[in-house]
């Protein structure tokens, strides 16, 4: 039997770069967009590297995988990568395999686009494709949003960057918390105790303790140990149900979306920022959740009317104020947009700038 | 008839519309596998019932390993037996998410024989996910992986897959070699990877420079984004010729300056770099005119973290200016005494952001001998409550006069 190889870590990057990568590492001048979606890199050598950026639904086949292996074959001599944001970038030598690798990649479905002043592709999580504490699917919501905003990832017509990012439930598997527009499934009903399965499969102890709140206590419920939901101290986090599948919170009837906006991680002009809550829920309605792109819709074209150039979400309602903000988009501000965990009172208002 | 496709009206609606339907790539799979057969028809009965049907996690692995491989079972087995176990793998990516199609295609062998055929490529942390399939075939596919010269990726509490921009092998703004750092660290903590021995996870993340395109600031314990500290490059000429192009350098530019240390006077394009925070807007706005200085290096910060389980934390400033080094043995001695530190005063499931909102950020660095700086604060503390460490006793002063 062959030695059972283990640690040997990923293939190292240099077996993959294309030539003209290994040639002009580090010697990159400048990159200019040419159209939405393809850019060039120019070396300080002169060469000039071209990539053409594809969105992808980051749930893919083999067979499309596949697809991918073909179209690098054909047109970049077998070389080709992925973004952070699951896009697949084809890199050309050619200028003239723009236009046909852009004809076979709409043959394949997939639109080119999300450089610069656009959306990108939607960073995401499983949802119910493969997630047991999801509060929403993902792939799905993710589906109905891109192809409503389609036309804002194939053009560069928005003042600044969009991203946006989806989790389907507050462990944040896809960390949307800094993002222009976060979709974030939410439960929203304190965890139902399955008494019996609880003390033969956790420790009380440290379902107890992973409550941040202190709404889980020991106590003996039918004569045997278990333990007892605060339900007023419950916000939902499910820190419990990870610990122990006897709490589960999943629920048809409560679980369902909230919508925060105006985060950003990237250091131009205003420091990274955490988004807020802008809709504190909109129930589950697949498969298109028609109320969730309809609400993203018009904050998006809000912001696309409204910000200066290179604006970003959160910088445009820093400036403008976020009463206005809810007066412009007609969106509602309840009691849940009030901040009342930790530090609560550093997101008060504490001056009179106001605007009227 | 098993390999037919289930009835699925609700998911079929998700093949429409111009965005790439997952829907069919779940399809693609489904002509060959019968997995991918059963989980559409569990997906169709979540969209009906609004509830996903997975079942809690679950301990498998491969031998040897305690992470890479993420459990999950089916809540309805009986129904779709072919979904009963749909385990999820991580495969640490090559820096950069760089492939060729040989290596493509070889991956795709290798789960087309033993999975569902549906994969993430990639996933938040930055892994090639292989979504679904059963314990028995995780040797065999761990097997044949590393025969391909790839490895299993990190999952629970131990270092997680370090992932990096795309660095010095297409950017002008790579500020310090993302990727040779992210395959060094990866090959460095091969074992803190593949077995967890933390309080939690400890993920890595390297940009290249301050746009940080992999949201390392965000979403890694340690964050490492590449900042220069000389002055801005400058090529007047291509100033100019923004300028005869129609940009409007004051407002767009100028006006957008958070250091408010750039002038313009219509003809030349004047920096005060010393007031600079680099934070890349006049360089992403004018790429053929500024780049980022010549004496580069990173920021390492540290301890950003998701919501659970005290609050979202963005990651702050623990090195100003990094000179990376390979083999980079400064940082890794700095991360092996944060370990320490955090290994033995952690609680179970505290990221070391959280760890040190607790113990505090000053009793931190002491413990783990970094040196304080003023770029690791917003500001100094508003409050007075302050935890001094000594004071004196009547007896001092008069030994002070004794002419100490």
């Amino acid at each position: 039997m062959a030695e059972r190889l283990t640690d040997i870590g990923p293939p190292h990057y240099e077996k993959f770069l294309p030539p003209i990568v290994k040639e002009n590492y580090g010697k990159w001048l400048y990159h200019e967009v040419l159209k939405p979606g393809v850019m060039v890199h120019v070396s300080e050598s002169g060469a000039k590297l071209f990539t053409i950026r594809a969105g992808s639904p980051r749930l893919i086949s083999t067979e499309k995988i596949r697809n991918y292996a073909d179209l690098a074959e054909k047109y970049c001599g077998g070389h080709l990568r992925f973004t952070s944001r699951h896009n697949v970038e084809f890199l050309l030598t050619d200028e003239k395999n723009i236009d046909p690798l852009i004809k076979d990649l709409a043959d394949l479905g997939h639109p080119v686009g999300g450089i610069g002043n656009a959306i990108s592709s939607i960073v995401h999580t499983q949802g119910w494709v493969h997630c047991h504490s999801a509060a929403t699917d993902a792939s799905g919501v993710v589906k109905a949003v891109m192809d409503d905003l389609n036309e804002y990832f194939t053009s560069t017509k928005l003042p600044g960057k969009l991203r946006i990012a989806l989790a389907c439930c507050l462990n944040m598997c896809g960390a949307v918390h800094c993002s222009d527009i976060a979709i974030l499934g939410i439960h929203r009903r304190p965890p139902k105790v399955n008494h019996d399965t609880l003390r033969k499969m956790c420790e009380i102890p440290s379902v107890s303790a992973s409550c941040p709140t202190a709404a889980i206590r020991p106590a003996t419920v039918n004569g045997n140990p278990s333990v007892e939901v605060l339900e007023d101290r419950c916000m939902f986090c499910a820190n419990c149900y990870t610990v122990c599948p006897s709490m589960p919170l999943n629920d048809p009837l409560n679980d369902g979306i909230s919508i925060w906006i105006g985060g950003k991680v990237s250091n131009a002009r205003h420091e990274p920022m955490f988004s807020k809550l802008a809709i504190p829920f909109i129930p589950n309605n697949p498969p298109r959740w028609p109320e969730v792109t309809t609400a993203i819709r018009n904050i998006v074209e809000l912001w696309a009317a409204n910000a200066n150039k290179y604006e970003r979400m959160g910088e445009w309602i820093e400036r403008i104020g976020w009463p206005k903000f809810f007066k412009m988009s007609g969106i509602e501000f309840q009691k849940e947009h009030i901040d009342d965990f930790k530090h609560a009172g550093l997101t008060f208002k504490r001056s009179t700038h106001i605007t009227f | 008839m098993a390999d037919q496709l289930p009835n699925t009206p609700i998911l079929d609606e998700l093949e429409k519309g111009t965005w790439p339907s997952f829907v069919k790539e779940i399809k693609l799979a489904a002509k060959n596998s019968p997995m991918s057969r059963d989980l559409l028809g569990l997906l169709e009965q979540s969209y009906e019932e609004k509830i996903g049907h997975w079942k809690h996690g679950g301990i498998v692995g491969v031998m040897g390993y305690g992470g890479g491989v993420i459990g999950r079972y089916s809540d309805l087995p009986e129904k779709y037996p072919n979904v009963s176990h749909f385990h999820t793998i991580r495969i640490n990516q090559p820096s950069g998410w760089f492939y060729t199609s040989e290596a493509l295609r070889t991956l795709c062998d290798i789960w087309d024989k033993h999975g569902s055929g549906l994969t993430n490529m990639h996933g938040s942390t930055g892994d090639i996910v292989f979504l679904g399939c059963r314990t028995e075939a995780l040797e065999p596919i761990f097997s044949e992986l590393t025969e391909a010269g790839f490895d299993l990726g990190g999952s629970g509490s131990d270092v997680r897959t370090p992932s990096c921009c795309v660095g010095p092998a297409r950017c002008e703004w790579a500020c310090y070699d993302t990727l040779a750092l992210t395959y060094d660290l990866t090959m460095h903590y091969q074992d803190e990877l593949h077995r967890p021995a933390f309080p939690y996870k400890f993920k890595f993340k390297m940009s290249g420079c301050p746009n940080d395109c992999v949201a390392s600031i965000a979403r890694s314990d340690m964050s490492i984004i590449g900042i220069w500290r000389d002055d801005i490059q400058i090529n007047h000429d291509e100033v100019t010729k923004y300028a005869e192009g129609g940009m409007n350098i004051q407002r767009d530019v100028v006006g957008n300056c958070p250091g408010k240390c750039m002038d313009w006077d219509g003809k030349e394009l004047k920096i005060e770099n010393s007031y600079c925070r680099h934070c890349m807007h006049c360089i992403n706005v004018m790429t053929k005119a500024l780049r980022p200085g010549k004496d580069r290096g990173a920021c390492v910060l540290l301890g950003s973290k998701a919501p659970i389980v005290e609050g979202a934390l963005l990651s702050s400033v623990l090195i100003p200016f990094w000179k990376p080094k390979p083999p980079y043995t400064d940082l890794k001695d700095m991360v092996e005494r944060m370990h320490d530190v955090w290994c033995e005063e952690g609680k179970a499931r505290e990221r070391i952001g959280e760890f040190i909102q607790r113990v505090g950020l000053g009793n931190f660095l002491e413990e783990c001998e970094i040196d304080i700086a003023p770029e690791m604060v917003a500001h100094p503390r508003e409050n007075p409550y302050i935890f001094y460490e000594e004071y004196y006793e009547e007896d001092d002063g008069e030994e002070d006069e004794d002419g100490e």
